[in-house]
């Protein structure tokens, strides 16, 4: 039986899909994948790319931290942030990638260590919202960009 | 008596007032749909997260409840309230009953109490009630979103864990319906685990727990305080809006109701007017006959 799949934030409803054959998630230990039958799981979400694998394709979110819970091939996704691929704003994620390139090289040169901080987090979320953003949609049997 | 042209004056200024609050009336019923619609949408992660935590809080056994900063119950000498309130008036009695009902809790209690507020319309109640105001937030918008509450969410819990306050409650309106809007006070900080299902106790300890339930429960528990102070701030939201379209739906019948009343009285007069004229020519008439 595949998995029913739930991704929701605080703000709302992200997706919730059923049919899906395997999820791919950013645990903090590092990449999960969780198939069919799984144990009931509890973890916590870091930063990353998290993906729904179906036999018709595969669709790609960027998460921004939080939890997921496994249980009897239902998955709960309660994500701090979520977006699909093709709602991402590229644009707005590669404006948001040069202000946070700006305000880095400004924190490192005040020694501003908060700051510093600030300016790689939001680096890492811009350049991982461009990373899920170049992932469309992909059709089975098409070519896989970079191999 | 007034006169025809003060009469003619006073229809103008109530016909002008009933097309200002019409208009708000309709901006504000339209506000209130898409803040009841944010409200809905961030229900089902509110529910999940109760229900994990409620799973957890079983599974995890009371070694982790105990020692968890935001559920250790300390005796109690300071306290901490967080007041939620509109930014604006024009919503009826909404304000009045907010801070009506937080300052009679504040009044009520036997220790100090320290005030975060919310909304403008709090933080003016209390300023004048010359009360401690730790913290306050204004502005917050109609459509709050949750990065927007977050730094409410740090003031108080750092409140909480520094032990300048042993207990938070928060004070805001719950938004039962469009009619009614009710002051509600409840204990924030420590947190109460819900109580969980029968069904949900017999699975909670079959969980793996990655990294570990002390560390999923160490995240989740400020995760569970920030979706709390959401909440009310929407409910806030949706609480004004519903308030600001009854009260202006009400002053707009009003301001029909005296338009016409006034209406009536000029048409009178205007006759009355006539009348004495024609009284005045019929006598002038009769005068010359004679």
């Amino acid at each position: 039986m595949p998995l029913t799949v739930e991704i929701v934030t605080a703000e709302r409803v992200v997706r919730v899909e059923e049919g899906v054959d395997a999820l791919i998630v950013p645990a903090t230990e590092g990449q999960l994948t969780i198939l069919p039958s799984h144990a009931a799981l509890m973890t916590t979400l870091d930063y990353g790319e998290l993906i729904f694998r179906r036999s018709s394709g595969e669709e790609f979110f960027a998460v921004g931290g939080g939890f997921m819970e496994v249980k009897n091939d239902r998955v709960s996704v309660l994500a701090d942030a979520a977006e699909v691929s093709d709602e991402i704003d590229v644009d707005r994620a590669e404006q948001a990638r040069q202000r946070a390139e700006a305000r880095l090289r400004q924190a490192r040169d005040q020694q501003s260590e908060i700051d510093l901080a600030r300016a790689q987090a939001a680096l890492q979320r811009s350049l991982l919202r461009l990373r899920v953003a170049g992932r469309r949609r992909r059709l089975p049997g098409a070519p896989r960009p970079g191999g | 008596m007034a006169t025809l042209r003060q009469l003619k004056r006073r229809i103008t200024s109530v016909r002008n007032t009933a097309k200002i609050t019409n208009a708000l009336q309709l901006v504000a019923a339209s506000k209130m749909r898409r803040a009841q619609d944010r409200a809905l949408q961030a229900r089902p992660y509110a529910e999940q997260l109760q229900r994990v935590l409620a799973g957890l809080a079983n599974a995890s056994g009371d070694d982790e409840e105990s020692t968890h900063p935001l559920l250790t119950h300390r005796p109690v000498e300071n306290i901490g309230i967080l007041h939620i309130t509109p930014d604006r008036g024009l919503c009826g009695g909404l304000n009045a009953n907010l801070n009506r009902a937080a300052g009679q809790w504040v009044a009520t209690q036997e220790h100090p109490v320290s005030i975060v507020s919310v909304g403008k319309k709090g933080r003016e109640f209390f300023a004048r009630a010359r009360t401690n105001i730790g913290a306050e937030f204004t502005e917050l918008g109609d459509y709050p979103r949750p990065s927007d509450t977050l730094a409410i969410s740090r003031v108080v819990t750092q409140d909480f864990i520094n032990g300048a306050v042993d207990e938070v409650y928060i004070s805001y309106p719950r938004f039962v319906s469009t009619a009614s809007q009710v002051p509600t006070i409840a204990r924030l900080l420590p947190i109460e685990p819900p109580a969980a299902d029968e069904a949900e106790e017999g699975l909670a300890g079959d969980y793996i727990f990655e990294p570990s339930p002390a560390v999923v429960f160490e995240r989740l528990l400020p995760r569970y305080v920030d979706m709390i102070i959401y909440q009310a701030v929407l409910e806030n939201s949706a609480s004004f809006q519903a308030a600001q379209m009854v009260a202006m739906k009400n002053a707009t019948d009003n301001a029909s109701e005296i338009e016409q009343e006034l209406t009536l009285t000029y048409n009178k007069a205007r006759q009355e007017q006539i009348t004495n004229e024609l009284l005045d020519i019929v006598g002038g008439a009769a005068a010359l006959e004679a």
